[in-house]
């Protein structure tokens, strides 16, 4: 379980150095690529949902429109705030963009996931993987990305040296920080599941023939669903999207952190939103639905690496629509009560039952003895919980009331 | 070409990595800005994370990120931010007393003989080379970090572990005890301000 791209394995030449300039150049275009079309995408069919035409001006079913705006956004003026703090104000929409990109490096972009071939192609007679880079420690670099991207919003905010850009870094700071524990948490399952950090083996354990032979091996279902589900409503908080996006609430805070930016800089901002919202896609894909893995049917396996990912991405990307077109935005308390009080105990749970089970598995106990004592101890936990949260709200509204009295 | 004869790899990231350590700790200190100050500390975490990269502790270089970066200098940002205390500051006033800044000077100078001396008295030299695999202790190349540190945690120091947990959690306890108190501090009577009941309607 410790594999390595074998691009590295044998000595280090000029192919090899050429094949990961390639790979870098293709994964950064992608991701360029697929961002412009997010913009257009989402827009059309928000568009759609809400009876409108949206944008059909630029091009063939208006698909030249990002073009066109991000061309703008180039030749507007730059504005920078009197009282803004300088240098950090210039920096801060650099670190909302590195992190999306470096989370595009660890995912799993193709390849050919039989078992005899574990996922590695050939490209100009050298055998490596479809992804920019593989670090044992892929899925903690996703994660260290995700708390890296804090600062970008955080310090936009701040820097801007007025108050609802301040307001709105506050409110992100204190929710990304929260939903990154329900996140870290959900992960955890998959990481037992693969026994390993990395994408590639992540994709590796769920390739193949699945449960009874009809449904895929896909982590969703091997994990239980609740990681799933979790995974992706901590995802959105993390991306600031509706229903989440207390960030950037336009009737309470202008544009929230980015209120005081303008042009390029502004479009940097909007670029990393964007990407944010593809790479987290991609990784629900790689964590859950087995990334590029899926049966092959005609012409070169090869081919249909990328297009069991594609086509998985859409849906995740079609559903960040859905959601922004269709809920009303979270109150604050709301927030911080579902992230604290629901998925934060329940992934935490979820996960120690997995574990559980995975100690009773090697160690050949009953499974359903084990299974029913876990869920009982797990009750019991959920009741002190909810005890402790009625007790807490209690003493808070007698101490108000002695308060008012006195 | 004399010049570029020791210089591997390792030496350059080693250089690069420290150079941009030290660079945030000065930051850290010389910073009137406490905004400024934390982010030059994140300058730092990374250097330090890149280091162990360099020495293949990539977990560890992991959870740098995450945890200290990540999470540990967001909740700092975040305090300053809401407090508001985000404005520079003057670094020519002593708060704390004349004698303050000679002392912390002889401390600091103290605890960074400490290393100098272990670093010189071994005769070695910082290289930032890794350990060569043959050494007594030297980590197995074969499996992954993690899982040799997942095990370690798990088994040899599995009691040292779960008290450091156990410490953690009483520290947050603690904090949040503390903070509870402060509130109740509110409700001692003072003969001065007038309670509501006796206030004027």
């Amino acid at each position: 379980m410790f594999a390595l791209d074998p691009l590295f394995s044998g000595n280090f030449d000029t192919t090899v150095l050429l094949i990961v300039l390639g790979k870098v150049v293709i994964a950064f275009a992608l991701l360029l690529v697929s961002v412009l079309f997010m913009i257009w995408f989402e827009r059309k069919l928000h568009a759609d949902m809400s009876n409108r035409l949206g944008p059909n001006r630029a091009g063939p079913f208006g698909i030249l429109q990002t073009l066109a705006d991000g061309i703008k956004f180039f030749f507007k003026e730059d504005l920078l705030p009197d009282r803004a703090d300088r240098r950090v104000f210039i920096l801060a929409p650099f670190l909302s963009l590195v992190p999306a990109f470096l989370v595009f490096s660890v995912i799993p972009l193709g390849g050919v996931f039989t078992a005899e071939k574990q996922g590695i192609v050939t490209i100009f007679g050298r055998e490596t993987y479809l992804q920019l880079a593989d670090p044992p420690i892929g899925v903690l670099l996703i994660l260290a990305c995700s708390s890296i991207a804090v600062y970008g919003v955080m310090l936009a905010g701040w820097s801007s040296g007025s108050k609802y850009p301040l307001l709105g870094s506050v409110r992100a700071s204190a929710q990304m920080v929260s939903y990154e524990a329900a996140l870290g948490l959900s992960v955890i399952a998959v990481v037992m599941l693969a026994g390993s950090l990395s994408t590639h083996d992540m994709v590796l354990v769920q390739a193949g023939e699945g449960f009874g032979g009809i449904l895929p091996r896909w982590n969703l279902i091997a994990a239980g669903v609740v990681p799933f589900v979790i995974f992706v409503i901590a995802g959105t908080a993390e991306l600031n999207r509706p229903p989440f996006d207390l960030v950037e609430a336009e009737q309470e805070l202008v544009g929230g952190f980015h209120t005081e930016y303008s042009s390029i800089r502004f479009a940097l901002f909007f670029l990393a939103e964007f990407m944010n919202t593809v790479t987290m896609s991609a990784i629900i894909v790689t964590l859950f639905l087995g990334g590029p893995a899926g049966p092959t049917f005609f012409g070169p396996a090869l081919m249909w690496g990328p297009i069991w990912f594609t086509s998985k991405l859409f849906i995740f990307l079609f559903m960040f629509v859905w959601l922004r077109a269709t809920l009303p935005r979270f109150r604050y308390d709301q927030l911080m009560d579902l992230g604290w009080k629901v998925l934060i105990p329940v992934s935490l749970g979820w996960m120690l039952l997995l574990a559980t089970l995975n100690v009773a598995g090697d160690a050949g106990w009953n499974t359903f003895v084990v299974a029913a004592a876990a869920v009982l101890i797990g009750l019991l936990a959920y009741l002190m919980l909810v005890g402790a949260i009625a007790t807490s709200a209690r003493r808070r509204e007698q101490a108000e009331l002695e308060g008012s009295i006195r | 070409m004399n010049l570029l004869e020791g210089l591997t790899p390792e030496l350059v990231v080693f250089v690069l990595a420290g150079a941009v350590c030290i660079v945030g700790a000065l930051g850290v200190v010389l910073n009137a800005n406490p905004v400024h100050a934390a982010l030059s500390l994140v300058a730092t975490l990374f250097g330090v994370a890149v280091l162990f990269l360099a020495q293949e502790a990539n977990f560890l270089a992991a959870v740098q990120i995450i945890v200290y970066a990540g999470a540990i200098v967001v909740l700092f940002l975040f305090v300053l931010m809401l407090l508001g205390v985000d404005r520079a500051e003057d670094l020519s006033i002593d708060a704390l007393g004349r004698g303050q800044r000679v002392a912390a000077g002889i401390v600091g100078l103290g605890i960074l003989a400490l290393p100098l001396l272990a670093l010189a008295s071994t005769g070695g030299e910082a290289t930032g080379a890794r350990p060569p695999t043959t050494a007594p202790n030297a980590i197995d190349k074969t499996t992954p970090d993690i899982n040799q540190l997942g095990e370690s945690l798990f088994t040899t120091y599995l009691l040292a572990f779960e008290l450091t947990s156990v410490l953690l959690v009483i520290a947050v306890v603690g904090a949040v005890v503390l903070a509870r108190k402060v509130k109740r501090a509110d409700y001692v009577e003072d003969p001065l301000v007038p309670t509501v009941s006796e206030a004027p309607r």
